[in-house]
């Protein structure tokens, strides 16, 4: 069994997070709202094993936190 | 309008069985001549058992309904003896084009998948493949066979008892008693049969109406299957364009569920949607219009007693993924076998309940189906919307998100896991033959695999050794001795073998897997007959 990572694993975290602001600059909130689930799409596929991805969904859910 | 639907096809003809001062028992009677009563009782025909079909009415069924056939459906029809001419008549259609708000986000070419004697569906109006059936009564008919279909025949009444089932039915001539040690209910959605037994009909998930044009096309317009997800000509909405034979295309307008129905379907209504459709200079006759509404829901049980349910009697889903007369067609390929052996004494009634099982299991995966399929083309809340919304602007740019658009997903054979039929996997083979399965097609040369299976228990043997015959409590299995040299493509060795080096399948007259091993191992296959006819 694959195990989703919840420790510490972006590259350069906060240039990371500066990207992920930065592309939502200048969108009104429904735009915004799709970017953000196009991205989820986008990462979900590049993850693809389906015993990850159903823990990313309960970890986002806060599920067992 | 269509002249097929005027046509007669068993016109009323007086049966002794009016005459009769005590009412007549047959072995078996179809309620109801759709696509579904007409395949049980062919089924049932051809295995011998004589079957009376009665229908209300004389003709194909009215309007345009089905237009889309699975590979399953024509493997089985194969097994009836109609599906060459109907996949010659039916459109093969491989491409298709994908359009969201205002513009076209892709287009596809399905890659033909190989190794199968039939196409993995074929367009075809109801009527032809309805027609198709009856005509093939006929030619048993003239060859002998005990079968019947009685015209204008309606049944008014049902009394189930515990050796027969009575029924009233009224004729243009008055109302006669008949009975049937089985009664096969195939009498469609609104099922008079499910009704005058008082059984449930539950589970109803969504609820939406459809607007049905044919429209038919001179002009060279491609054979493709065009999907529209909320265009500006039907907002918050879905279209599909789809061929059929004779030039005739269909158009599915979702119209939500409160509509003024009788508005909607005027023609200078409906025309300037077709328009916006096809284009403004593309010439267009329609030759039909209607409405329809759709439910999700099955019933508990699909044997009650000596009736049995079978098609929209028993289920009803969406149209999205053309599951309706595909799955009917399915439950009596599961059934007649079993009622057969039940009927020959050969194993007990209690199969017939592995009927139901199995088929709610296939009524519950279609409801699913079509469900998923409805929530991404009708989303039902905001976030499902922009999900929706996503996935079909990330297809206009990358292939990954395309198999997420769900415009519909085709059906294809349910595997009965978890069945009381099947028997534990003992090969170390590939998950699409596992038991419980229906068995893929795969070539053997200039044939193929499924005809050698057909109406019988079959111990298929891939390089491995098995007597011809083995007998188990009066049910015989044959043996069909093959190997992977038998085909060339490799398909039967992907298919059957996968990691093993040989193999022995038990193969259910309905072409389902009931179990496998690596070798003949006597009684291992003898329990595994035993637990496939319900006596284990
Ligand atoms: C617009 C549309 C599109 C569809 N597209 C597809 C598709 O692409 N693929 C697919 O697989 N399915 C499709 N379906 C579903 C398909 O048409 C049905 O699932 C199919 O017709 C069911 O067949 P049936 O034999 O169970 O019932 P029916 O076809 O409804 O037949 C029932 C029969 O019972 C008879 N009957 C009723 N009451 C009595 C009585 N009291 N006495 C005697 N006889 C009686 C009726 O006269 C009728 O002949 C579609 C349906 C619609 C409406």
């Amino acid at each position: 069994m694959t195990d989703l990572i919840l420790t510490p694993n972006i590259d350069n975290a906060d240039d990371f997070y500066a990207g992920l602001l930065s592309v939502h600059e200048g969108l009104d909130p429904a735009q915004s709202d799709a970017l953000n689930a196009r991205l989820v799409l986008v990462l979900a596929n590049h993850i693809g094993n389906s015993e990850v991805l159903a823990q990313a969904l309960d970890a986002a859910a806060l599920k067992g936190r | 309008m269509n002249k097929i639907f005027e046509t007669p096809l068993y016109a009323y003809q007086r049966s002794p069985d009016q005459d009769a001062a005590t009412p007549v028992r047959h072995k078996a009677i179809v309620v109801g001549a759709g696509p579904v009563g007409l395949a049980a009782a062919i089924d049932l025909a051809q295995q011998g058992i004589a079957v009376v079909v009665l229908d209300e009415n004389d003709k194909v069924s009215f309007g345009s309904r089905a237009i889309c056939f699975s590979q399953r459906t024509l493997e089985i029809a194969d097994r009836l003896g109609t599906g060459r001419q109907m996949v010659d008549k039916g459109v093969l259609w491989d491409a298709g084009k994908v359009y969201f708000d205002d513009r076209q986000v892709y287009e596809f070419n399905l890659q033909p998948d190989t190794g199968y004697a039939n196409p993995a569906f074929i367009n075809l109006q109801q009527y032809y493949f309805e027609d198709a059936l009856v005509a093939r009564v006929r030619e048993l008919q003239a060859a002998g066979a005990p079968i019947e279909i009685r015209g204008h025949n309606k049944v008014d009444a049902i009394g189930t008892h515990d050796t027969h089932v009575a029924l009233e039915v009224d004729t243009p001539e008055g109302p006669y008693n008949v009975e049937a040690e089985w009664l096969i209910a195939c009498d469609g959605a609104s099922s008079p049969t499910r009704r005058m037994l008082g059984l449930d009909f539950e589970g109803r998930v969504f609820e939406d109406n459809f607007l049905i044009a044919d429209v038919v096309m001179e002009a060279d317009f491609p054979s493709e299957r065009w999907f529209w997800f909320d265009p500006p000509f039907n907002r918050g909405q879905s279209a599909l364009l789809h061929k059929q034979p004779d030039n005739v295309w269909r158009i599915d307008l979702q119209l939500g569920w409160d509509i003024d129905k009788e508005h909607e379907k005027r023609p200078e209504n409906v025309i300037p949607r077709l328009k916006a459709m096809l284009g403004e200079d593309v010439e267009f006759d329609l030759e039909w219009v209607s409405i329809y509404t759709f439910q999700c829901r099955r019933m508990d049980r699909f044997r009650h007693g000596r009736v049995l349910f079978a098609g929209d009697s028993a289920h009803q889903v969406s149209p999205f993924g053309a599951r309706g007369a595909n799955s009917g067609v399915q439950d009596t390929d599961n059934l007649c076998w079993k009622l057969k052996l039940v009927i020959d004494g050969q194993a007990p009634e209690l199969l017939l309940d592995s009927y139901s099982h199995e088929r709610v299991q296939a009524a519950d995966e279609n409801i699913t189906n079509s469900t998923r399929s409805t929530d991404f083309i009708t989303p039902k809340s905001e976030m499902s919307r922009l999900l929706r919304d996503a996935v079909l602007d990330l297809s206009e740019h990358y292939d990954f998100a395309r198999p997420l658009v769900n415009s519909g997903r085709l059906s294809t054979p349910c595997t009965y896991t978890g069945s009381s039929l099947n028997s534990a996997d003992a090969l170390n083979g590939p998950e699409v033959t596992r038991p419980g399965a229906a068995c893929p097609d795969a070539p053997l040369g200039d044939e193929f695999l499924l005809p050698k299976l057909a109406g019988k228990f079959t111990l298929l043997t891939i390089d491995a050794d098995a007597p011809d015959r083995i007998e188990e409590g009066g049910i015989e299995a044959t043996r069909l001795a093959l190997s992977v040299k038998d085909d060339l493509t490799l398909e039967l060795k992907r298919r059957y073998l996968g990691g093993a080096t040989s193999a022995v399948y038990l193969i259910r007259p309905d072409q389902h897997v009931a179990a496998r091993r690596d070798n003949y191992e006597e009684n291992a296959f003898r329990q595994a007959i035993r637990r496939a006819t319900g006596k284990e």
